[in-house]
């Protein structure tokens, strides 16, 4: 691939693995808030709501400064971070945690609009036949809503292959460390005659989403037909 | 079997306030849309809390709100049979009955699984996905699903409701094979008198949230019979068709019964209204109606202008007729009188 110079390769590697991580690390909290959201009924659950989704209406770059207080040497989890030598700010974490953070509520809306069709009766039903809450979980929810949960993957992994304004925050723009594909691509532009190398990073980024999209489509349609039988 | 219940449940609209206990091995829930019978079967099940009581099957607690005790579902070992069959629809036919078999300790599978998929002639559709089954094979499914997982006590929550007529009385064969060769206590729950008479021996009667009273089936039917105006059914046995003419001649004890309806070799189960039975003093010399059946009055009931008179005939056959109390003056009838009941062949209705 001569048309990719070989920290574009590396760029395109940091986005692939940030996306994979930031997808597989929130599925499970993105599972349990949806059903949370979805099954439990407590007070205060619209309070919860709201702090869910906010990162989808705030500015990124927002969400970003945010984090960056709150990791920050003289944030929330500074000294706690510090004393167990961990750094977020400026590393490849960083940019895991600002696009976990950001497309959180992607997945979980997809998700519960997916929980929220199965029937609670069901769930009595499997209850009746002697399934505990956590057989019940796995036997019938899980099953029940793994194509939304599908789909709310791939909606955070394309997410985070394009996450920018939290990104450059939270963990900058080091090339070879935290520098993906969007990140690199506003390098170029902002260097002359950058607008070639610019460019075949824009097509990488749209095959890369189309892949995601088509793979994601066959699971789909996959389980589709395994329900329908 | 033997359960104790006393509880209470407020909610916005209503309070659920029962009290009974049941020892009959097969016990129906009667009343009308909204009277809590639904309330009732989740606060049994373990899906709903009650506020306060004391809920013990057997002897054991399934909750004490004195004492503490609140078994969750799959502790209770109580299976339930929805209105709608509720088959969980990711898993095929045979994934779906073996769903609560797997979860029951070993120790207590008590139900032959292959002898219960004959019973309900399932074999065929154990390969089948969920959504490609009609509503009677769905109900079959649920049932046996739940009857595979061994439980102490089946709730059955209006199991036939919503199915059609002859889908129904396909079903009540197969429901009272399996409750009688396996042996399973039964609470059901309906509003259909019918229903309950041919699946239980007592009711409990619910009324806005309340236990009103407990009563064997039977006699819930004549209260009926005096209080409403669709009389008393009553179900009756015939053996052995044989054509006659554009008829067909049945055996009922040491009668025969004529109907229009033709039926298989062995049981027949028919339904002959109250209504539908005339009653003479004197043989008729010529009537259209087909059936005149010699009997005598055992006894006489309600007080209201309806009357029900309870036959018995040859072969102790019993029936059921209304009539008005001014008949029941002008003919005489009182216990011990000699009568004829007349009955049109079209009368008798083939249930299954």
């Amino acid at each position: 691939m001569s048309f990719l110079s070989p920290q574009d390769m590396q760029a395109i590697w940091l986005s692939v693995k940030v996306a994979c991580a930031a997808t597989l690390f929130s599925a499970p909290f993105g599972f349990a808030a949806a059903y949370f959201l979805v099954f439990v009924r407590l007070p205060g659950k619209a309070f919860l709501e709201g702090i869910i989704n906010l990162p989808l209406v705030l500015p990124p770059v927002v969400v970003g400064y945010l984090l960056l207080l709150f990791f920050g040497q003289s944030g929330a989890l500074g000294p706690l971070l510090r004393s167990l030598d961990i750094r977020i700010i400026f590393t490849l974490t960083g940019a895991i945690i600002a696009s976990s953070v950001v497309g959180f509520p992607l997945l979980v809306r997809s998700i519960r609009i997916g929980m929220e069709e199965i029937d609670e009766r069901y769930l009595q039903a499997s209850r009746t036949l002697g399934a505990c809450w956590w057989d019940t979980l796995f036997s019938i929810i899980l099953p029940l809503s793994i194509r939304a949960l599908l789909a709310g993957m791939t909606l955070m992994f394309a997410r985070s292959l394009g996450e920018f304004g939290a990104t450059i925050i939270l963990a900058g723009n080091i090339p070879g460390v935290t520098q993906t594909i969007p990140l690199a691509i506003y390098e170029y532009t902002n260097t002359p005659g950058g607008d070639r190398m610019a460019m075949s990073l824009c097509l990488v980024s749209i095959a890369l989403s189309l892949l995601v999209l088509l793979v994601s489509e066959s699971v789909t349609r996959s389980y589709k037909r395994r329900t329908a039988r | 079997m033997r359960l104790e219940v006393a509880v209470s449940k407020k909610f916005e609209s209503f309070t659920l306030k029962a009290d009974f206990t049941v020892t009959a091995q097969r016990c129906g829930v009667f009343g009308p849309s909204g009277s809590g019978k639904s309330t009732l079967m989740h606060l049994l099940a373990g899906l709903l809390t009650p506020d306060e009581g004391r809920i013990s099957l057997a002897g054991e607690a399934m909750f004490d709100s004195a004492k503490n005790i609140d078994l969750r579902p799959e502790e209770r070992r109580i299976g339930v049979v929805f209105q709608h069959s509720h088959l969980f629809p990711h898993l095929n036919v045979q994934r779906n009955l073996f769903y609560g078999w797997k979860r029951t300790p070993e120790a207590e599978r008590r139900i032959a699984s292959d002898a219960l998929i004959k019973v309900l002639n399932l074999e065929h559709l154990l390969e089948r996905g969920v959504g490609s089954l009609s509503g009677g094979e769905k109900q079959r499914v649920a049932l046996a699903r739940t009857v595979l997982a061994c439980p102490r006590l089946i709730l059955m929550d209006e199991p036939l409701t919503g199915l059609d007529e002859q889908l129904k009385y396909q079903i009540i064969p197969y429901l009272k094979k399996v409750f009688a060769e396996f042996d399973i206590p039964l609470l059901f729950i309906s509003h259909s008198l019918q229903e309950m008479r041919l699946l239980t021996e007592e009711v409990l009667v619910f009324e806005k949230g309340r236990v009103e009273e407990s009563m064997p089936v039977d006699e819930l039917a004549r209260n009926h019979l005096t209080t409403s105006n669709r009389g008393y059914a009553n179900f009756l046995s015939l053996y052995d068709p044989c054509p006659q003419g554009d008829l067909w001649r049945y055996r009922w004890g040491e009668e025969s019964l004529i109907s229009t309806e033709s039926g298989i070799d062995g049981e027949n189960l028919f339904e002959l209204g109250s209504k539908d039975i005339t009653l003479f003093k004197k043989h008729p010399q010529a009537t259209s109606a087909r059936n005149l059946i010699a009997c005598s009055v055992v006894g006489v009931f309600g007080d209201g202008n309806r009357v029900g008179v309870e036959l018995s005939c040859a072969g102790g056959g019993r029936l059921i007729s209304q009539i008005v109390p001014e008949s029941v003056r002008e003919l005489d009838i009182r216990e011990g009188v000699q009568v004829i009941a007349v009955i049109k062949a079209s009368a008798l209705r083939r249930l299954c």
